[in-house]
């Protein structure tokens, strides 16, 4: 759901009798986070202060809600994120092996970008698809029981899509 | 589809779509489009079913469910009316799939469901050991309906309760009804649910919240997001239900940003409730009205946690703070409003409890916790996936008559229960029945269902070590106890699974567990040692081997332990001599040896060796020599 930031009523529906204008701006936050993320893929600095202004809260409240989420970047990210999931059952089942593995093969560690901007390493906590374990999430899709195989597939398909 | 303005109007509806949604005897797919069917690739299974189907002609269902539990086999799907249970179903299956089953009428043997390799495959559903144990309450739609179809929900007795709550009975019997129940919060702790919402209905002010905490961030548990995922109505009912019970106007369910299907269904069928007109104002043309929106996390595990759930909402850093004031209390709630919240579980459990009454509810399970529990089975068993069974059964038929055992024939050694602060139950302790009270009594908790099984490979350390290093990742750093506290814990317990922990470390880390224990601010802190604490209770031995040994018997930790590798297995590859990089392996002219003054334990010849041959053993005690002692 897009925020219209004219009317920022309709972003609460009916929630918005029983809220005060302050109360809804703040509400908005983590919506609005969502939101510029999904466009510039990251949070850049401008949009932030914009969003500070719009919203009227302070800058500093903006960051202070805005890095206490993980989900929140503030640097540029790569075409493709893996996120590997270390999860109980992923960490039973050899997900710190496979994490290595990924760190080896293109020579960053978790958080960080390559710098062809090509991939963008991270951990996540538990994607929730345990029965398939190890888990490996390569854009919003999951890919389950990696093994050796299929992370050439991937290692080679993060590679041809530069 | 017509905005339903009285009860009358949804019995019509309820008829008319009896007989033609599910029609019997129509030739019907059931196919799993969760999460982790999707990932194995039950999309393009269902491409090439269609294919089939339109290539020959016969006219086929193919209803796109929810998850069915047997995530590890998936895709799975099963087949009506002749009720064969088809897994691990690939693309190039589908042809012969579809013409063995619709066109001649028999099972496509390929497909079926085996307990082992050699074993006769097994047709139908209820003939599956996974399934003949479950029941199931909260799951009872799940893999049966198409989560984004209101008409599916409907027809399998969908809104009955709220129906009946609305047409005859008092908010006090709704309430009273839940009470009797014993309905235990399904999120963790095991609070009464009746007890919550008496509180919540009790608060004075005139406008309440009812909240669902689909934030489901424990490692190893994803039953909130099955529901969410295949059988949102279910939720939807539940919320509506407790609504009208503590007479609360407005709803939110907050859900985690990992699961994004989730979002995107429960999105489909609020709409298609409010569309209905079993959402919004006056509902069912009664004065009753409730209006339910979605709130999206954003990756922080703390915001599971009620006050700090609603600091999220609220669009703060997702930080807790001290209780009282209690979310049902006039402060203390969303945006100062008196909330009620309860874990998505609870609220579909609360459909079948209006419906049939509470009385129907305690006859299964056990006294002091009715009704059944999803547990997600995962780690090294056979058969992992979701399972909902009635509370009261044992460890051991979940995991061996469930699970179907563990994997490759392995010796069970624990079962982790609880997630993150829960504590790992060992083989003595596999007959204990399973509720929240018997599991608080050795040390772990029901925590929101996540089983974690596992075998003789895994080391006890390690996994302690694994969740704490996840909380204390995850800390949000309000209190102290927990920001630094965790923090030292992993400390020592690093240097334990590294090999340079003192046996004083194995004082100063229970002794840190115990002052978290007490002195952390909220649920997140509070339980962070406890994998430690229940580590240090049954497995103490391991500890103690990996600080006085150097030794880990699971071959888990690196650094510990000294390298050998027996000649007899030996097929003198050669790997491991390439492996190392210290030049530790050293080549005779008919053997390889391990030059221990070289050997950094490093695991690198162990793990490329193709046989096996090199071994982990004790490093022989060092100090006064064996006998020394009785000479002085």
């Amino acid at each position: 759901m897009k925020i219209d930031f004219n009317n920022i009523d309709s972003a609460f529906g009916a929630i918005a009798d029983v809220l005060s204008v302050k109360q809804k701006k703040r509400g908005l936050l983590i919506h609005a986070f969502h939101q510029i993320q999904k466009e510039h893929n990251y949070l850049p600095e401008e949009e932030l202060s914009k969003l500070s202004k719009t919203l009227d809260v302070p800058i500093s409240d903006v960051y202070s809600a805005a890095t206490s989420y993980k989900q929140f970047y503030f640097k540029p990210r790569g075409k493709n994120v893996v996120s590997i999931c270390m999860g109980t059952a992923c960490h039973v089942r050899g997900a710190g092996k496979l994490l290595d593995t990924f760190k080896e093969e293109f020579g960053i560690v978790e958080g960080e970008t390559t710098e062809d901007m090509s991939l963008t390493l991270e951990t996540v906590g538990c994607v929730g698809c345990c029965g398939l374990a190890p888990v490996v999430t390569v854009n919003d899709e999951v890919v389950g029981e990696v093994d050796f195989k299929k992370f050439n597939d991937l290692s080679e398909r993060i590679r041809s899509a530069k | 589809m017509k905005k339903l303005s009285s009860m009358q109007e949804l019995d019509a509806l309820r008829k008319e779509l009896d007989g033609k949604v599910f029609e019997q005897g129509k030739l019907r797919v059931r196919a799993c489009c969760g999460t982790a069917c999707t990932a194995s690739g039950s999309k393009k299974v269902l491409e090439a079913m269609d294919k089939s189907a339109s290539d020959s002609g016969v006219d086929i269902e193919v209803v796109k469910t929810g998850c069915q539990g047997l995530c590890q086999k998936g895709p799975v799907m099963t087949v009506e009316p002749s009720g064969f249970l088809y897994q691990r179903v690939r693309e190039d299956d589908v042809p012969n799939l579809f013409n063995y089953t619709f066109e001649k009428g028999i099972s496509y043997r390929p497909s079926l469901f085996r307990n082992d390799i050699l074993s006769d495959p097994i047709e139908s559903v209820e003939d599956i050991p996974f399934y003949q144990k479950q029941v199931r309450i909260a799951l009872r739609n799940n893999g049966r309906i198409d989560p984004r179809n209101i008409e599916h929900y409907i027809t399998e007795g969908g809104y009955k309760a709220l129906q009946k709550a609305l047409s005859e009975m008092s908010t006090d019997q709704v309430l009273d009804e839940v009470d009797k129940a014993n309905l235990r919060g399904r999120g963790g702790a095991g609070f009464p649910a009746g007890k919550k919402w008496r509180h919540t209905k009790s608060a004075p002010g005139d406008i309440k919240f009812v909240m669902a905490n689909g934030d489901e961030g424990d490692p190893g548990a994803f039953m909130d997001r099955a529901i969410m995922e295949g059988d949102p109505h279910s939720l939807i009912e539940g919320m509506l239900l407790c609504a009208y019970a503590i007479g609360a106007q407005y709803g939110i369910i907050y859900v985690r940003h990992e699961y994004p299907l989730a979002v995107e269904n429960l999105n489909i069928a609020i709409g298609q409730a409010n569309e209905l007109g079993l959402l919004g104002k006056n509902i069912l043309g009664t004065d009753f009205s409730f209006d339910l929106y979605i709130r999206e996390g954003a990756g922080a595990f703390v915001c599971g946690e009620s006050t700090a759930l609603v600091a999220s909402v609220e669009g703060e850093r997702g930080f807790p703070r001290p209780r009282p004031p209690r979310l049902s209390e006039p402060v203390g709630g969303v945006w100062g409003y008196p909330t009620n919240l309860n874990n998505i579980e609870s609220y579909a459990c609360v459909p079948p409890i209006v419906e049939k009454g509470s009385d129907w509810f305690r006859t299964i399970g056990t006294e002091n916790s009715p009704g059944t529990k999803v547990f997600a089975l995962t780690g090294k068993v056979n058969n992992t996936g979701l399972v909902e069974v009635p509370m009261g059964i044992t460890i051991r038929e979940i995991i061996y008559d469930i699970g179907g055992g563990i994997m490759n024939g392995k010796k069970f050694k624990a079962v982790q229960t609880g997630g993150p602060s829960g504590g790992c139950i060992p083989e003595e302790f596999l007959d204990m029945s399973v509720d929240f009270d018997s599991l608080r009594k050795v040390g772990s908790m029901m925590g929101s269902g996540g089983m974690v099984v596992m075998d003789e490979d895994t080391c006890m350390v390690d996994v302690a070590k694994y969740f704490l290093s996840f909380t204390q990742s995850e800390s949000c750093g309000k209190c102290p106890p927990c920001r630094i506290g965790t923090y030292q814990m992993l400390e020592i317990l690093e240097r334990i699974t590294g090999g340079t922990g003192t046996p004083d470390d194995l004082v100063k880390i229970e002794k840190l567990a115990n002052e978290i224990v007490n002195t952390s601010l909220c649920g997140l802190g509070q339980g962070a040692p406890i994998p430690v604490l229940s580590t240090l209770k049954y497995f103490r031995d391991e500890l103690e081997e990996h600080v006085h040994d150097k030794y880990c018997r699971a071959g888990v930790c690196s650094g510990l332990g000294k390298f050998v590798i027996e000649n007899e297995k030996c097929i003198l590859c050669g790997l491991c001599n390439k492996a190392c990089a210290f030049d530790a392996v050293k080549e005779t002219r008919k053997t390889f040896f391990i030059d221990q003054d070289y050997c950094t334990s490093c695991k690198a010849c162990y793990t490329v060796c193709p046989v096996d041959a090199v071994q982990i053993t004790k490093h022989p005690r060092t100090g006064a020599p064996e006998g020394a002692e009785s000479k002085v």
